[in-house]
Order: structure tokens, then sequence, then C-alpha cells
């Protein structure tokens, strides 16, 4: 039955333009601030940046295909992001749901960010469920699966997370106006969790790959941080931090970024401590603020160097 | 004879791109939207079948619409209606519903009346749907 048009969906179509400057739209739509501030915000990432500009410019074109009433078809979304830990995906994956979102791509604009746990279940017919819920909280923005390849275990014929793929496969086919996905992990599992999966990898249109920082960006990074939380390094600090990270990342579970927060963080529980134990008379907002390079020295990374066995 | 229950009941049955904005509404002024089924549709048959949980964290109305989806196809010849609840304080109860699928035939009611003590008459109204036992109603 034919019905009257109740609830405004749509506002009505104004007739297409004859001609879009596409500058403009770049600058009104606000992807110029999510672009440059990308820019400003992330240290380093430069192939990430250039292939979001470019995914970017993109989907400029093709909204503007669409309101000059050109053919277009709304274009795959769903990618996937690879790269080390701590090198910033789950950072730019919000920064991308604020990117579509402002495009006019998906409708809200939230990141739910899940893993293997909150998709699959426990017993036989626990999984559909779980998945389909978090597939509705995620609708209308983006689902982050981190370590997705966690959800194909090959070794277990009866594990669960077939029947989670199965289902995030056909919701990311059937509702692509709905949800963008977004899969996250190390480059080397999630090539082998594609060629197992070549339904995933067909699905997906744009393949990110995250690179490791260099040491020079991870202390450009470290005092963004410090920054942040209103701390700053004093002189003799910053070489101190500097070493630091040539000789944390020869050692296992490096995690870039991730361990530069750690090591921030215990820079200033030990700062904290020093102040505590050698201050006489009242500290200023500086000596509060400030991290020696004392702090950092003091690391156990430093002492494992010339022999084993000596603590932090 | 249409059953006019809830909201927009006396307006053409709403498409599935208005129903989506009604959701929307909801969904942004915070309650949670839910989706409830019957095959019996008298109108103090309040307490209807729900279809899975009520949504309070999803804040996309294309979730209820897949759900809406998926209960019309197990039960396309029934009444479904979406019920929006606000959990706020002091309001803890429904504050929108409507119906959003209704059976092909509605076969309507039957007017009983019963002669009581004296020459009274107690009047009770039937769905003639109500004569087949639940779930063989419609289709």
């Amino acid at each position: 039955m034919p019905a009257p048009a109740l609830a405004e969906t749509e506002t009505p179509q104004a007739a297409a333009p004859a001609a879009i400057d596409l500058r403009e739209e770049f600058e009104t739509s606000g992807v110029k601030d999510v672009l440059a501030e990308l820019d400003r915000d992330l240290i380093g990432l430069a192939p990430v940046k250039r292939r979001i500009r470019e995914t970017a410019a993109l989907l400029l074109v093709e909204r503007a295909r669409r309101r000059m009433g050109l053919a277009h078809e709304t274009p795959t979304l769903h990618m996937s992001f690879t790269g080390n830990p701590g090198t910033g995906k789950t950072t730019v994956a919000l920064r991308m749901a604020d990117l579509l979102h402002r495009l006019g791509y998906i409708r809200k604009g939230h990141l739910v960010s899940v893993t293997r746990d909150d998709l699959v279940g426990q017993y036989i017919g626990h999984t559909a469920p779980k998945t389909k819920e978090i597939l509705k909280k995620a609708m209308g923005g983006v689902l982050f699966i981190d370590e997705a390849y966690y959800l194909y275990r090959p070794e277990n014929e009866r594990d669960y997370g077939q029947e989670a793929i199965e289902i995030l496969l056909q919701v990311m086919e059937n509702q692509r106006d709905d949800l963008v996905v977004i899969l996250a992990g190390y480059a080397q599992r999630m090539d082998r969790f594609f060629e197992s999966n070549p339904g995933f990898r067909s699905r997906i249109a744009h393949h990110i790959d995250f690179p490791d920082y260099s040491d020079d960006e991870l202390l450009r990074i470290a005092e963004q941080m410090l920054d942040q939380q209103n701390y700053l390094f004093d002189t003799k600090a910053t070489p101190a931090m500097a070493d630091y990270i040539t000789r944390r990342r020869a050692q296992p579970h490096f995690a870039n970024a991730r361990s530069i927060r750690n090591a921030l963080d215990r820079a200033r529980l030990r700062q904290a401590n020093r102040l505590f134990e050698s201050a006489k008379g009242p500290l200023d907002a500086k000596a509060l603020s400030t991290i020696s390079a004392e702090d950092i020295t003091a690391s156990r990374v430093f002492a494992l160097k010339p022999g084993k066995g000596a603590s932090k | 004879m249409r059953i006019t229950q809830g909201a927009f009941s006396f307006l053409p049955d709403l498409t599935d791109d208005q129903i989506r904005a009604q959701v929307q509404y909801c969904i942004d002024n915070k309650w949670a939207v839910s989706l409830e089924v019957t095959d019996d549709p008298h109108p103090r048959n309040t307490y209807w079948d729900m279809w899975g949980h009520p949504m309070f964290d999803n804040p996309d109305a294309a979730a209820l619409m897949m759900e809406l989806n998926a209960c019309r196809k197990l039960y396309g010849d029934r009444y479904i209606r979406v019920v929006a609840f606000d959990a706020s304080h002091g309001w803890e109860s429904v504050k929108l519903s409507f119906i959003v699928n209704r059976p092909a035939e509605e076969p309507g009611y039957r007017l009983e009346r019963q002669e009581a003590a004296g020459r009274m008459i107690r009047y009770t109204t039937r769905p003639y749907a109500a004569d087949k036992p639940a779930g063989a109603r419609y289709g």
C-alpha cells in the first residue's frame, strides 16, 4: 500500500548541480579538518596517511557523482589494517570513522572495537546471537575487529569462530550501507587469515599497511604524549629517552608507541618517587612536570645490557 | 476490519523508510526500542510476545530494521509492533508503540451479548481470529 510521507527521511532533492567544486566540497564537508588533524596529531605513518587521503578523494568524487545524478554504487568501504602492535591502528580507525561520518557514508560515526571474545560464543547456539548483538551495536558506525585472525582456528574444525565469520560476511555484503568493518592485526597472520577465508579478501576493498615507527618518530611521539599530560623532558632526559628507545627496540615484545606509553608511565612513577623522597621545600609546577634523565635511565632496559640479573 | 492500536494506526501502513525514521527518532530520544509479536489482536491484550531483547545501546535504527526483517520472515502473518521504552527516572514506561506488520486479512470482531439477571445485557468482543488455536490464526 503506498503511503504518503509521514516522516521525512530525505530532504527534497534539489536539482542536480551542473558543476561541483571539489576543492570547496573538500573544505565544507569537514574532510579537510579530519585530514589536517590526522597530519597534525599522528606522527609518522606516511603511507597510511597517503592511503587515507586517496580514499577520502575517492569518496568525495563518488559523492559528487551521486549529487550530479551520475551512475554510482556505494563503494565497498570495508578495510583491513595490518601492522605490528602499537602502530596506531585503533587510533586511525577512530579517525576513519569520523571521516566516513563526515562524508555521509555512515550515519553515526561511532566505533565499536571488539575482539574474538566479543563475537564468538562458548557453546552451541551462543555465537550467532552474540555476533548479531555486536553487529547491531555497530550499525551506523564502524566495527573494528582487533586481531581478527583469531576468529579462524584451522586446528579446530568445530570452532565457533567459523559461525561468526559467516554472519559477519553476510552482513558485510548485504548491509554495506549500514556499517563498515575494519579488520586489524599483524601482517603475516592476517595474510594467512585471508588466504583461508577468501570471502573476506574479496569483500575488503582497502588494505592498509602500518609501518613500524622509526626511533626519531617514537621520540617525537613520546614528547607529544608528555605534552598532552602537561609533562616535559629536561635537556638531559631527551637523549636518555632516545637511548632508551634504541635499547627497548632490541628487546622482545617491543610494541612501538604502546611501549613508549608504558615507559613514560613508569618514568612518571619514578619521578613522583624521586620528588617524594628528595624534595625538602615546596615544589613549583615546573618541578612537578619535569621528567629528568634519571627517571628514564633507572629503567630495567638499561640494566639488562651489560649483564643479566639486574632488576629495575 | 483493520485494527487500530498504538500510534499511526489510522494512517496507511508505514513504509520501511518511515519506520526507520520513527525508530531513529525514538533512539535519538534515548528510548530503548524493541519488537513484539502477537496473533491475538484483542485491544485489551497488552502483553504481546517479545522478539529479542529491548535494544538499549544501539545508536542506529538499522539494528531494529534488521530484527524486523528477521521477525517478518518468521511471523509475517501476525501483528508486529515497535515499542519504545523510556527508562529515565520517573517515566520508566512505554513512550511510543506502533504496528509495523499486520496479517494480510484481518477478520475483525464479533460482538457477543450475554443476557444477565433482570433484562441486563453484557457485551463482549471476541476476535474471529481467536476462534482458531494460537499459532494457526492467520494464513
